[in-house]
Order: C-alpha cells, then sequence, then structure tokens
C-alpha cells in the first residue's frame, strides 16, 4: 500500500515547447510552463485556449506531438493516467468521480490501484483514521457520498488524491459547484499545504477573485499558447483578462432602461417536481416575475434548479403546483408556448434545444415549421421559407456557419448557442425562461448574449434567469432569489444586494 | 418584433455568393455525403472477404460462389425475376426498421408483424371466401392486416413511451409471442383439416389471390413495397409529421422543450412500421403461399434489419439494397444444391455483413477526406 507518508513533498512540474495538434487544428503550440515545489499556480485561459489539452497531455490522457515532460527535474514519459498516478500527478476533475452509493471509506479503499480482493475493513479504517488524523480537513467516513455536501464531496476528492500519494494536484474548476464560503476554505487549506511544501497545486480557474486571494503565479493560454503569466499580484485583474482575450473585442453590455410594462406576468405558485430518483428536487417553489424585469435564481448546483428548468420547459413532469402567465393556467405544450409567447435559453443548447445532426436552418425552424408559411395546407414542409428564414436569422445574429445547411453540431458552442438565441428571440417574446445561458462560451459571445437577454427585459418580457453563477446574477438581475432544497430560501432586491448574505443562504444557513 | 437587431458588427461572410459558390456549395455537399456511400460498401467489401475466409475454410471456391448467386439471382430474366419477388417483403421489413429509426427507436419486431399481419389476413379471407367479391376481399385482408400489424409494433412503442420499456427487446419478444398465436391457431381451431401435411389455414383459393405485375412474373407486392418506399421517404423528408419526428429522433430532451407530441409521434411512427411489415405479411399470403402457416416465419422479418441498417434508414435506398439481399436469398436454394452447402451458409453471409457494417459505424467522421472544406479550415 502507498498510502501517505509525511516525507512526500511536492514535487516541481515543468513542460518544454509542448504542442499538440488535432487534425487542422492546434490545439497546443509549444507551451512552457514551470511550476516549483510547493506552489500554487493558476493556468487561465478561455474556453478552447488549450487548457484542458495541456493539463490532459500531462495525466498523459494525450500524447503530446513536441514538448517535454519534467517533474522535479526528471525528464518523463508519461504514456496513460496510470503513469501520471504513479508519478505522484493527480487531477480533480470539474464533476465528481466519487461513488455515490459508497461511503467515504469504501471509496477511498476502491480507488487503490492494489485494493485486495478481500478487504479487511478493521485494518483499513484504522489505516484510514490514521491517514485522516495528518490532514488539515476531514469528512465523514461511514455516510454514503451521495448524501455528502457538495464541498464535503469536494473534499474527498482532494482526500482521495493525497490518500494515493499524489503530490502534483491538477485541479479543474474546483470551485463551480461549492459555494462561496466553501471554496475560500478549500483553497485555502491546499494553499497552506502547499507553502509547507506538502503538495504542489495547479488549478484551472476562470475567477479572478480566487486566483488573486489564493494563488502564487499564474499562466495565461489563448488559442493554444502561452500569452504571459507571472506572480499574481504584479498584474491587474484586468491585464489578465486582456491576455485572455487578445484582440477580441467584446462588445459592452446593453443598458437597462425602465420598464416598461407593469403588472405580475409570470407566476410560479407550489411547484413540486421529482428528480431522477423520485425524490422531490422542486419542493414547494413559489415565484413572480413582473414584465420588464429579471429575476435571477442563484444556488449550489443541484438544489433542484435544473429540475425546475425542466418542469417549466416540459422536459420533466409537474407534479403538484401551478404556474400561471397573465393569471392563466400554463403547461408547457406547444399550444401554449406559442399562446403566451414563452420562450426558453435552456443551458448546454446542443443537448437541450437543438437536434445536433439537422442543419441550422432546420434548427432554427423548431419554433415555427408547423406553421404557415413554413407549413402548406398545415402539413406540406416547404423548404425556401426556412432558408430564407434561417439566412436573415443568421446575419442578424451573427452566427458563424459556412451555409444554413451545415449540421449544427459542427458550429462551436458560442454559435449553437446563437443560433438558438435567435431562434427564441426572433420573435415577439412575453416570458422568457433562461438557464445557465454562458456556460462555456468565451467573453465576446457571453457579453452579447446577455446584452440580449437585457434587450428582452427592455422591451417588456418577464424574465427568469437560473445561473449557477453567481457574478451573472448579480449583473443581469433586478431581484435575486437564492433556491435551496428546492425552493426559495431568500429574496432581495438586486440594488444592495449582499454576496455573504447570499452564499449563507445559498450553503443552506 | 421590429428591434432586434441587437449586434453591431454585420456578419462575417462565409458564404460565398454567386454561381461559382452555388457549385462549390454542390460540391462540398457531395463529397460529405459519400462519406454515406462509400463505408457501407467498404463495409460489404470486408464481409464479403471475410466470408470467402470462411468459404475457403470449408474447402470451397468463392469465385463459384459468386457465380452461382449472380446465376441464381440476377443472370436470367427468370431468376431475376424470383429475385424481385423476394424482395418485396424485404422492402416492407426494412421500413418497418428504418420508420422507427428516424424517431430513435430500434424496432425489430417486423418478422412478428409479418406473421400476425399474413396470418389476420388469412383468418379474415376464410368467411369471405366465395361470398365476397375477390378485389373487396384483398382490399379488406390488406387493410386488416396493416391494422394488426401496426397495432402489433405500435404496442412496443406504447410501452417505450409510456413505461420506458426498451423497444429493441419488446418488439423481439413480441414477435416470439406473434409467431405463437399463429402457431396456436393454424395448429387449432382453424387449422385446415383437409391438409394433412402441414398445418395451415383453409387455401384462398386461384381466385382471391393477388395477381402479377403486367408482363412480369412478380406479384404486386414489390410495386406496393417500392410505393411506399417513396410515400414514406416523402412523409418522413417534406412534412411536418416527418420533421417533427426527425426533431424526436434527434433529440427528445430537445423535442420535449418544443413541446412537439413525443408519445403520439412514437405510437404513430412504430405503428406505421408495424403496418408496413402486416403489409408483407398480407403479400406472402395472398401472392405466394396462399395460406397461413408456420412458412410465414421465414426470416424475411430479420433480414429487413439488416437491410435497414445498410440503406443507413433512408427509404429510397431500401429498394436497391433489398433486390440485392433478394438475389442472395433468391440463389440459396442453387448454392445448396451445386456448391453441397447448408442453406445456412448465406446466413452466414448475412451474419457477417451485419456485424461489419455495425463496426464500421464507427468510422464515421474520421476520414478528411469526406469533411467540407469550410470545416476544415476553420480553427
Amino acid at each position: 500500500m502507498n498510502a501517505y507518508s509525511p516525507s512526500s513533498r511536492g514535487p516541481s512540474l515543468e513542460t518544454t515547447g509542448m504542442s499538440k495538434t488535432f487534425g487542422a487544428l492546434k490545439a497546443l503550440n509549444d507551451v512552457s510552463i514551470r511550476v516549483p515545489a510547493g506552489s500554487f499556480h493558476a493556468l487561465l485561459g478561455e474556453n478552447g485556449a488549450g487548457k484542458s489539452t495541456l493539463v490532459k497531455c500531462i495525466m498523459g490522457f494525450y500524447t503530446p506531438d513536441k514538448g517535454q515532460l519534467a517533474i522535479d527535474g526528471q525528464e518523463v514519459a508519461v504514456r496513460n493516467p496510470r503513469e501520471a498516478q504513479a508519478l505522484g500527478v493527480g487531477m480533480v476533475y470539474q464533476h465528481f468521480t466519487l461513488v455515490p452509493a459508497l461511503t467515504a471509506a469504501e471509496n477511498l479503499v476502491v480507488s487503490r490501484a492494489d485494493a485486495p480482493a478481500v478487504i479487511d475493513w478493521r485494518k483499513e479504517r484504522k489505516a484510514l483514521e490514521a491517514f485522516l488524523e495528518r490532514m488539515p480537513f476531514r469528512v465523514p467516513l461511514d455516510r454514503p457520498v451521495s448524501g455528502l455536501a457538495a464541498g464535503e464531496k469536494q473534499k474527498l476528492e482532494i482526500l482521495k488524491l493525497l490518500y494515493l500519494d499524489q503530490r502534483f494536484l491538477i485541479l479543474d474548476e474546483p470551485t463551480s459547484v461549492l459555494t462561496p464560503g466553501e471554496a475560500d476554505e478549500i483553497l485555502g487549506l491546499l494553499r497552506e499545504m502547499a507553502h509547507r511544501g506538502e503538495i504542489t497545486v495547479m488549478m484551472i480557474s476562470h475567477k479572478f477573485r480566487e486566483v488573486e486571494a489564493f494563488c502564487d503565479d499564474f499562466s495565461v493560454l489563448r488559442r493554444g499558447s502561452r500569452v504571459g503569466g507571472g506572480k499574481v499580484g504584479a498584474v491587474s485583474t484586468r491585464e489578465m483578462a486582456a491576455m485572455m482575450i487578445g484582440d477580441a473585442v467584446v462588445p459592452p453590455s446593453a443598458a437597462r432602461i425602465k420598464s416598461p410594462k407593469d403588472g405580475v406576468t409570470l407566476e410560479i405558485a407550489g411547484l413540486f417536481a421529482e428528480n431522477d430518483e423520485g425524490r422531490d428536487a422542486v419542493n414547494g417553489f413559489d415565484i413572480k416575475v413582473r414584465a420588464g424585469e429579471i429575476v435571477g435564481i442563484a444556488g449550489v448546483s443541484g438544489n433542484g434548479q435544473t429540475e425546475l428548468v425542466e418542469a417549466l420547459s416540459g422536459q420533466r413532469p409537474v407534479k403538484l403546483g401551478q404556474v400561471l402567465i397573465h393569471d392563466r393556467d400554463f403547461e408547457p405544450t406547444r399550444d401554449h408556448f406559442d399562446k403566451f409567447k414563452v420562450f426558453g435559453l435552456p443551458e448546454e443548447p446542443l443537448k437541450n434545444a437543438s437536434v445536433p445532426n439537422m442543419s441550422v436552418a432546420e434548427n432554427m425552424a423548431f419554433r415555427r415549421f408547423d406553421k404557415a408559411p413554413m407549413a402548406r395546407l398545415g402539413f406540406w414542409l416547404s423548404s425556401s421559407p426556412i432558408r430564407a428564414e434561417a439566412r436573415e436569422l443568421i446575419a442578424r445574429y451573427n452566427v458563424r456557419t459556412p451555409s444554413p445547411d451545415t449540421p449544427i453540431r459542427d458550429l462551436s458552442g458560442g454559435n449553437v448557442q446563437r443560433a438558438v438565441l435567435a431562434r427564441e428571440l426572433s420573435g415577439d417574446v412575453d416570458v422568457l425562461i433562461v438557464a445557465n445561458p454562458c456556460f462555456g462560451l468565451d467573453f465576446a459571445s457571453v457579453a452579447d448574449i446577455r446584452g440580449q437577454i437585457v434587450q428582452q427585459r427592455n422591451r417588456g418580457a418577464a424574465v427568469l434567469l437560473v445561473s449557477e453563477d453567481l457574478d451573472e446574477i448579480l449583473e443581469l438581475s433586478d431581484r435575486i432569489a437564492v433556491m435551496s432544497g428546492g425552493k426559495v430560501a431568500y429574496i432581495t432586491d438586486a440594488a444592495g444586494a449582499d454576496r455573504t448574505t447570499i452564499g449563507r443562504y445559498m450553503a443552506g444557513h | 418584433m421590429s428591434d432586434a437587431p441587437a449586434v453591431t458588427s454585420p456578419a462575417p461572410v462565409l458564404q460565398p455568393a454567386g454561381a461559382e459558390a452555388t457549385r462549390s456549395d454542390w460540391v462540398e455537399r457531395l463529397r460529405a455525403s459519400s462519406e454515406y456511400v462509400a463505408i457501407p460498401v467498404f463495409a460489404v467489401a470486408v464481409a464479403s472477404a471475410l466470408f470467402a475466409l470462411f468459404l475457403l475454410a470449408v474447402g470451397k471456391s468463392p469465385a463459384d460462389f459468386i457465380a452461382y448467386v449472380w446465376r441464381g439471382g440476377f443472370g436470367t430474366a427468370f431468376s431475376f425475376q424470383n429475385t424481385l419477388q423476394r424482395s418485396a417483403p424485404l422492402i416492407l421489413t426494412a421500413l418497418a426498421v428504418a420508420i422507427p429509426a428516424r424517431i430513435g427507436l430500434i424496432m425489430i419486431g417486423g418478422e412478428g408483424a409479418l406473421v400476425l399481419g399474413g396470418f389476420a389476413a388469412a383468418a379474415l379471407a376464410i368467411p369471405m371466401i366465395g361470398v365476397a367479391p375477390p378485389m373487396l376481399t384483398l382490399i379488406l385482408m390488406a387493410i386488416f392486416a396493416m391494422l394488426v400489424g401496426g397495432f402489433w409494433v405500435g404496442l412496443s412503442g406504447f410501452l417505450r413511451y409510456a413505461r420506458g420499456v426498451n423497444e429493441t427487446i419488446s418488439s423481439l419478444l413480441l414477435t416470439y409471442i406473434g409467431i405463437a398465436i399463429m402457431n396456436f391457431f393454424v395448429e387449432g381451431a382453424l387449422r385446415d383439416l383437409s391438409n394433412p401435411n402441414k398445418p395451415s389455414t383453409k387455401p384462398l383459393g386461384d381466385a382471391y389471390m393477388v395477381g402479377k405485375i403486367p408482363g412480369t412474373d412478380v406479384h404486386w407486392g414489390f410495386a406496393a413495397g417500392v410505393f411506399l418506399c417513396v410515400l414514406l421517404y416523402l412523409l418522413l423528408e417534406r412534412t411536418t409529421f416527418g420533421f417533427a419526428a426527425r426533431v424526436t429522433g434527434g433529440n427528445y430532451r430537445a423535442a420535449l422543450a418544443q413541446g412537439l407530441p413525443v408519445g403520439k409521434l412514437i405510437v404513430t411512427c412504430s405503428a406505421i412500421a408495424g403496418a408496413c411489415a402486416g403489409l408483407a405479411g398480407f403479400f406472402e399470403v395472398a401472392a405466394i403461399q396462399g395460406r397461413a402457416n408456420a412458412s410465414l416465419a421465414a426470416g424475411y422479418g430479420f433480414t429487413g434489419i439488416l437491410v435497414a441498417f445498410l440503406a443507413r434508414h433512408n427509404p429510397l435506398v431500401i429498394p436497391p439494397v433489398a433486390i440485392l439481399f433478394g438475389g442472395i436469398v433468391a440463389s440459396g436454394g442453387l448454392i445448396q444444391r451445386r456448391m453441397d452447402l447448408p442453406d445456412a451458409t448465406v446466413l452466414v453471409l448475412q451474419g457477417l455483413i451485419f456485424v461489419v457494417l455495425l463496426t464500421s459505424e464507427t468510422l464515421y467522421g474520421r476520414f478528411a477526406f469526406f469533411r467540407p472544406r469550410a470545416r476544415r479550415d476553420r480553427t
């Protein structure tokens, strides 16, 4: 058993001239990064900048075309993740990799490569207790992981790496599932461990606040190349952002005006909906959204937000409760979507709002294919209006596609989202349901899409915005509600909203 | 809404304009779609090569085999008409797989719907023979066969939608139940006691049989199959129903979010599929066998699965593929006699093609040659 021994130290890691191409795409271009032993390094970059590719080359998921990897000054060849593990390099992924039905203790023991066929639990328990004694944080060992809070799960993921004696930790956006409080606690502890020399950390992050508060130095990737880096604190956040974006133009966000209409447009009363396991994930949810208002729903992921949006958009049955639009009953059917002018921008549009192997033009016609002029005599599809409309929307919403006939799966994430946005927002919108609209998009697309949402609000639409990004909620909302345990735990006007208070309610206190 | 254009900069022109652009557009599309021809052809070639090895291993000549398939299936007017005749049920049972495939279901219950449809037609005919005019009887038989077949596969679709039962498994199991139901009646209540050899229903008699297409030896089932292929192609590609079905099949969650009636769509597509297979059963009874018996379960429903996959579930491609397989089936007897091979040999070939074909699915998108230029240039 190669469990934690106090003598292990965090190694240094260095890549030299690492390059990787996929087809014609240069995903990594001559990237050299040095992470000294016992330091906390931030890897910054937009989506598609090559951060994941770099990390996957280090972890042995990919073999780089060129370039070397050195650990503690020794050049090493990592051909697969098992070899990386043997060298003491471990990774915490964005999403949990624990087995939910097993306890923390079981998860730790089975993760070991040398776990015996018959496990002597008494002996293992003693060893685990001894191991946790030396750790700066601990988790309950005997509860199934599914019952742990997100912060505890994340701690357990990190403990798992330490238990396997992995001293170079790569964290891929580790705080996206945590409350601000939990994030600060875990990053703070990791930083202390690094500074004691016990571990070395490389963290992929989008959040400048965390980078500034916890990291020692940083590297910025853009389009596969390293474009900058240095000591954290030596450059301003603005300069870091400039390195990430390069010369891309970010349009200013749309100004909000005083909304023209008044009165409640969307009202959700006592909504219940079950998650896939049959538990009430949405558990008596109430909210009123006025015309010309954006209500932001904040919350740690897994508190029923996904189920709420699915229930409102017809992807999940409503168990109990009412949805009223203009004081009339709304049900998520095609008739009602049209009658009440309800539109939606779901998260992950390729998964929720488009058919990957249908063309851009067809995907843009989803709302109107069964109405004139696209449908003649009520059933015969006529392709020229479909194409014509698509050409117009493509131009108006700046969708970059080789042609309207290209399958939508060939478009980049931002362009898929823009295509869906064009379809959903080009009509007359009364109610708009938005979920994590900017997840995984680059700065320019983000600004563009947020601007469109604000514009709908200005036009008098009632907008329900569900997002895991608290900054997005704070930027866009008129009012903010915190969703916890499937219902609204706290509601406040956005003007004067306090991040700490929101964070406290997000954590469920 | 009139104030929508929120995007300040004009759209970057990635679409070339003018006649030249239209041509290169066309070339690109051809290039992209040629993948769907090249890979199945390649798969059939690999399967044939494996089958040749198999033949060599049992000491037979692959060249002889090809020669006999040609002679027995395509070489003469007689053998080619025989092939067309045999391809008729394959076209219809392939449709029974291709239509549900477009809505995302893998239905393999064509055999059961064929058997039950054929049996239902025969059973309906028994009291009408000699009473009702032949034309009316045949039309009613065909309709009844389609209804029964449609119900049978529609049931799998309903179970899928309402209860989440895997449609592949349920349609396969319903096939066995369907065959058992037919056997139950054919060996019991509806058995023709004057025929001691094989348990069958009473014969329809020549007056109540479907005729041949004028000038050929091929029954009308072939024409009906080709006609249905065109009709269902139009239904899928050119109607709002087909569009909704393709959305549902391509992304179920997106279909729900668009408020499409997915349950109705799934059950309707399944029922259309069953109706096609039921019609195949009708033609087997009313054009070939003249009665319902165990010969209905001749495996056409299963070969139809292979035809549909090879045609990539495109109704317009089904007829040529079905003719190819009809020829292989038709030459089975000749091969058995002349090459001294058991008739299961043909099944070995079909099985090899199917396995290689399914494996070849992983090849799509792997060859840069088939990718449109525009996409390759974009990084």
